[in-house]
């Protein structure tokens, strides 16, 4: 049987026209790629946003190669060492720029113009890189995670958590450390990212306008201004 | 538009932006940041390395520090070990922490049961063949009443706590415990019973690793849950004696360290803050309170575009306008 010519008109029915249509109208391409920036974004504080991706992306990458190995082999081989070191650099280098992004964030107010879900998701990115963090310390099989591991249950533990979450269980500890949390993190990047696209990056306060000590720009409901993201 | 409504959620006058824009390569920004984040991880891996300071075991516990094995060994018999003692998720011997009326860790229960007496000391004692001394003393445990095995275990503790207690006071311990050839001999003056002839049995078998083997392969063969061993050690002197050289205890703002002088987990040094103060360094609560009060500061952190003055804060203190210095320079000379 011959295939059928391609359809003239998309199905105003389908499940997957509506979604592909419901993501083009919320997030054109232009938009989601866009190859200019408003001219106040001119700060050195606004390379610490990409730079959060980017150590999260050499985390990733590091974290595939000891993965790709198994969990004892950065102890007895130099390679293995190597990009154990690379991984842990990239964890401490994640956080430096993503707490001096979240600060940057705080004092632009952000959370302007209809932004509040960007600062929320923000935040939950750190909140959710803690643990993820925490169950890579506790999945070194070394002293450290010994230690750590012993401590850390007593507050997990103080609170439930550890009913369910046992930070001295090796096996469960690697899971939530190479899958569940990782893929937690990325997911809410991903998030984040789409709707500082969507919303486009926060205008300055507007000088003229300021008067001191009055109520000024502080959050709206979301969706209420969409700011910026538009291309010249 | 109530008065309550308006702090938290004022008017937000932040207008679309309408002005100029810049070519702006967003994917090379991108690959940019990869390359100079992964040069920066690879300069401190070549100049700093990572730590990997190998782990103990209870063989070597044992072997380094054979009385203070056989102490927290009869402690775990007698049930007044930190494990013993600890309640849930282990065992029902202990409320656990509570803060007022919140009670989570009794409430969620005991999901890891952990038996000290049977699961660190009788259990794999039972897994050594040919040994009919031990044989007999364990039949004599296992069938006295439970008051008698509580006066057995305490009496042959005794001589090994005021031992311990004074060490860690500094000062001349009694002559009740002597250690000889990797052998710890207890004078004890009440009758232990069975419990010297387990006690040295159990010794022997933890210098040997079988130990450490009996307590991971008690339930299968592959085993990742390091729950038992850990807890068994860390009822012990070793790990806090390792950990305190290394600046790891608690008091030593450990929650947030690592071995050698490497950052650690820097992140962590508010929840580590509180640990460090009064009321919550003595509390016998003080993780839960801990735990607590990070809970609410990691709402308010999530929630700050709605916390009124805290959400101001960033327009009364006028950092913006380094942020933005270009643009209000570029505004004015326009």
């Amino acid at each position: 049987m011959p295939p059928s010519p391609a359809p003239t008109a998309p199905d105003a029915h389908s499940w997957t026209v509506k979604v592909r249509e419901a993501g083009v109208e919320a997030l054109p391409p232009e938009k989601l790629l866009p190859d200019g920036q408003p001219t106040y974004v001119a700060s050195w504080i606004y390379m610490f946003g990409v730079a959060s991706i980017a150590s999260l992306i050499v985390i990733i990458g590091s974290g595939s190669i000891l993965a790709l190995k198994g969990p004892a082999w950065w102890h007895y081989t130099g390679v293995g060492h190597f990009f154990n070191s690379i991984h842990m650099w990239a964890v401490e280098l994640f956080f430096f720029v993503m707490v001096v992004h979240l600060w940057g964030k705080y004092w632009m107010a952000a959370w302007r113009g209809g932004r509040t879900r960007v600062w929320i998701t923000g935040a939950i990115i750190f909140l959710v890189a803690v643990p993820t963090a925490l169950t890579g310390y506790v999945s070194q099989q070394n002293f450290d995670a010994q230690w750590i591991s012993t401590q850390a249950k007593d507050g997990l533990n103080s609170v439930g958590v550890g009913a369910f979450f046992n930070v001295t269980n090796f096996g469960q500890m690697y899971s939530w450390h190479v899958l569940l949390l990782p893929m937690a993190v990325v997911l809410l990047v991903s998030a984040h990212v789409l709707l500082v696209r969507t919303h486009g990056v926060v205008p300055p306060f507007e000088l003229e306008k300021r008067p001191e000590f009055a109520p000024v720009a502080a959050p709206a409901a979301d969706g209420a201004v969409s700011a910026a993201g538009q291309q010249s | 538009m109530s008065r309550f409504s308006r702090m938290i959620h004022p008017k937000d006058d932040t207008q679309q932006w309408k002005g100029r824009y810049y070519p702006y390569d967003l994917v090379k920004e991108l690959f940019i940041a990869v390359g100079v984040i992964t040069l920066l991880a690879l300069v401190l891996t070549i100049l700093f390395s990572s730590p990997d300071d190998k782990p103990s075991t209870i063989a070597q516990w044992s072997q380094q520090k054979p009385a203070d094995f056989t102490t927290a060994a009869v402690k775990e018999l007698d049930g007044t070990s930190p494990t013993a003692e600890y309640g849930p998720p282990y065992n029902h011997n202990g409320t656990g922490q509570e803060a007022w009326i919140i009670k989570p860790q009794k409430w969620l229960g005991v999901s890891h049961p952990i038996d000290t007496e049977l699961d660190f000391v009788v259990g794999p004692l039972e897994t050594i063949p040919g040994d009919p001394a031990l044989t007999a003393a364990l039949a004599q445990y296992k069938t006295a009443p439970e008051k008698q095995k509580k006066e057995w275990a305490e009496a042959y503790a005794k001589p090994l706590e005021e031992t311990a207690t004074a060490e860690e006071e500094k000062k001349t311990p009694p002559n009740t415990v002597t250690e000889s050839n990797g052998t710890v001999i207890v004078k004890t003056s009440g009758n232990a019973g069975p419990v010297p002839v387990m006690m040295t049995s159990l010794l022997a078998m933890a210098k040997s690793g079988g130990v450490d083997g009996s307590l991971l392969t008690s339930k299968q063969f592959f085993q990742t849950d390091y729950t038992k061993p850990l807890l068994f050690m860390a009822d012990g002197g070793l790990l806090s004696e390792r950990a305190q050289e290394q600046h790891l205890l608690g008091d030593q703002w450990g929650m947030m360290n690592e071995t050698g002088s490497y950052p650690g987990q820097a992140w962590l040094w508010l929840y580590a803050l509180w640990y460090q103060v009064e009321p919550f360094k003595s509390s016998e609560n003080a993780d839960i309170l801990v735990m607590i009060i990070m809970g609410v500061l990691s709402l308010a952190f999530i929630c700050i575009p709605f916390i009124p003055i805290v959400n101001r804060v960033p327009r009364w203190i006028p950092i913006y306008k380094l942020i933005w210095k270009e643009h209000y320079r570029s505004e004015q000379s326009a």
